[in-house]
């Protein structure tokens, strides 16, 4: 019965983002704000796990490639394939749902629980609009650093390709060009604007909608870390059946 | 001058607030006081509809908040300044932008004319030079004044406090107490007081509520306390054992 509750009350708080907007001038700052902390903040972090999990996928392959009959080049296919397909789009999103999800939650949540919303509240701000809309358009670049990670990720598959005698460079750049399938980078675009929604609103949600005091606020960074991740995998799930099969 | 009429206001099941009506008059320091969890904080925040009591009704003026329209409402509250409990500071802002913020947000000034006014506050509030500094840089007392100097930079009509001196020692608090009865005086405004505090009462209880259980159970001025019979009142201000005893005496001698 409580999730319909929340999940009713999450819609709602959707609709309030979206009526009385903040001031310009004072709304820009706040979305330049959290480009540099949810944005410019995640590329380091990104990077480091991107390009390693697109070494280890190139190095799995190839470990588990022992029938001479099936080409080298399909290391870089598989490495390809795997980072644009999920890891970067998908996996990299649950990622960033504990790092940029509870940094959203816990930021929100303790301007709740220290009245700080009440006071915007009694000043005659829309707090949805104010709280949540620069999030909601700081993360409409997030798309951008999942095709960072797309490439570091590929990148580290060729580098542990070559340096580890996996391959040739010729042979891995060869794998990479097989049946590319442009569609495929749409699909993951496509799925990683829906899930920089997704990254922005739910953790919003739990933070706004907080009672209590600063126990409550760590309790509630990983109740919306859960949601955000469970949600994330089933939009995929249905999104790759809607687009894909 | 706010009029609160028989207001009601209950979570849940539990009613904390019983058909409270009072009286808060313009250009005087208005106290609600009470134990912890008495309603005080309730109570503020129907006054600022934050919360909407279930019945009752309050005056602003001659107008009607429980009535009003959404935009009314947000014009009126633009004539409210509001000092948190925690003094709820914007923590991303220092001191001068935490001041700014309202007439950033609801003003058409320049970044000039709105640093003139802050810069006015911030000397008002004795805070001379520590413009840059941010909340977690200062202490409660230093967190109370920027929080008053944000409330009142707007030149609101109204000015409510919800426990000003809470975490404060005592001569803090009683600078503090001081301050907004001052500007209370100067700007000749309706200020409202929560408080548990029977130091500030005593020193600027113009006009007091008393809530228990939800219940005004007495009102009067700091004048009246010592001439009262109310016995929920009287367990209140009289607290400590030493107290009691030295009312006895007081009353034999
Ligand atoms: N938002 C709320 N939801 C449920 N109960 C509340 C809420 N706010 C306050 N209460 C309850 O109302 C009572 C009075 O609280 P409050 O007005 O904060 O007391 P105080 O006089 O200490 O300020 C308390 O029992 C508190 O638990
Ligand atoms: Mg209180």
């Amino acid at each position: 019965m409580k999730i319909i509750v929340n999940i009713g009350s999450y819609f709602l708080m959707l609709q309030k983002v979206f009526e009385k907007f903040t001031k310009w001038s004072v709304l820009k700052s706040l979305i330049f704000k959290d480009i540099e902390v949810l944005i410019i903040g995640s590329i380091g972090i990104v990077s480091v796990i991107s390009f390693f999990v697109g070494g280890v996928v190139a190095i799995q392959t190839a470990l588990n490639l022992t029938n001479p009959l099936i080409p080298r080049n399909l290391i870089g296919y598989a490495t390809r394939q795997s980072i644009i397909l999920e890891f970067a789009p998908t996996f990299m999103s649950i990622i960033m749902a504990g790092k940029v999800g509870s940094y959203i939650t816990s930021s929100i949540g303790t301007m709740r629980v220290t009245e700080q919303i009440d006071a915007l509240e009694v000043m005659g701000i829309n707090t949805y609009n104010y709280l949540i809309f620069p999030k909601i358009i700081a993360l409409l670049l997030y798309p951008f650093v999942i095709i960072f990670s797309m490439f570091l990720g590929i990148f580290g598959g060729y580098l542990a390709s070559v340096l580890g005698g996996l391959c040739s460079s010729a042979v891995f750049i060869e794998g990479l060009q097989i049946d590319f399938i442009p569609y495929h980078v749409q699909y993951a675009f496509i799925k990683t604007i829906l899930f920089s929604f997704l990254l922005a609103t739910i953790p919003s949600f739990h933070g706004y909608y907080l009672k209590g005091g600063a126990l409550q606020v760590g309790k509630a960074s990983t109740t919306s870390f859960v949601w955000t991740s469970v949600v994330i995998i089933l939009v995929n799930f249905l999104i790759t059946q809607l687009i894909l099969a | 001058m706010i009029v609160v009429k028989n207001i009601s206001k209950s979570f849940d099941e539990t009613t904390v607030l019983n058909g409270v009506s009072a009286f808060f008059e313009k250009g005087k320091t208005n106290l609600i006081i009470g134990q912890s969890g008495s309603g005080k904080t309730v109570l503020l925040k129907c006054l600022l509809g934050l919360h909407t009591p279930e019945a009752g009704k309050i005056f602003f003026g001659d107008n009607s908040l429980t009535d009003m329209n959404e935009k009314k409402r947000r014009l009126l509250r633009q004539k409210m300044g509001i000092v948190f409990q925690g003094s709820a500071l914007f923590d991303s802002m220092n001191v001068e932008e935490n001041i700014m913020f309202p007439m950033r947000m609801f003003t058409t000034k320049n970044d000039d004319e709105i640093l003139d006014r802050v810069n006015e506050v911030i000397d008002r509030v004795n805070l001379t030079n520590s413009n840059s500094k941010m909340p977690s840089e200062l202490s409660g007392g230093m967190q109370k004044r920027v929080a008053i100097a944000r409330a009142i930079v707007m030149n609101p009509n109204f000015l409510f406090c919800d426990e000003p001196n809470s975490g404060l020692d005592p001569k803090t608090s009683i600078l503090i107490d001081n301050l907004i009865q001052e500007i209370t005086k100067e700007y000749n405004i309706t200020t409202v007081v929560n408080t548990h505090d029977m130091n500030s009462v005593m020193e600027i209880g113009e006009n007091i509520i008393f809530l228990q259980n939800g219940k005004k159970e007495w009102e009067g001025s700091n004048k009246d306390i010592f001439k009262t019979d109310n016995k929920p009142f009287i367990d209140f201000v009289y607290s400590s054992e030493i107290l009691k005893k030295a009312r006895k005496a007081l009353k034999e001698s």
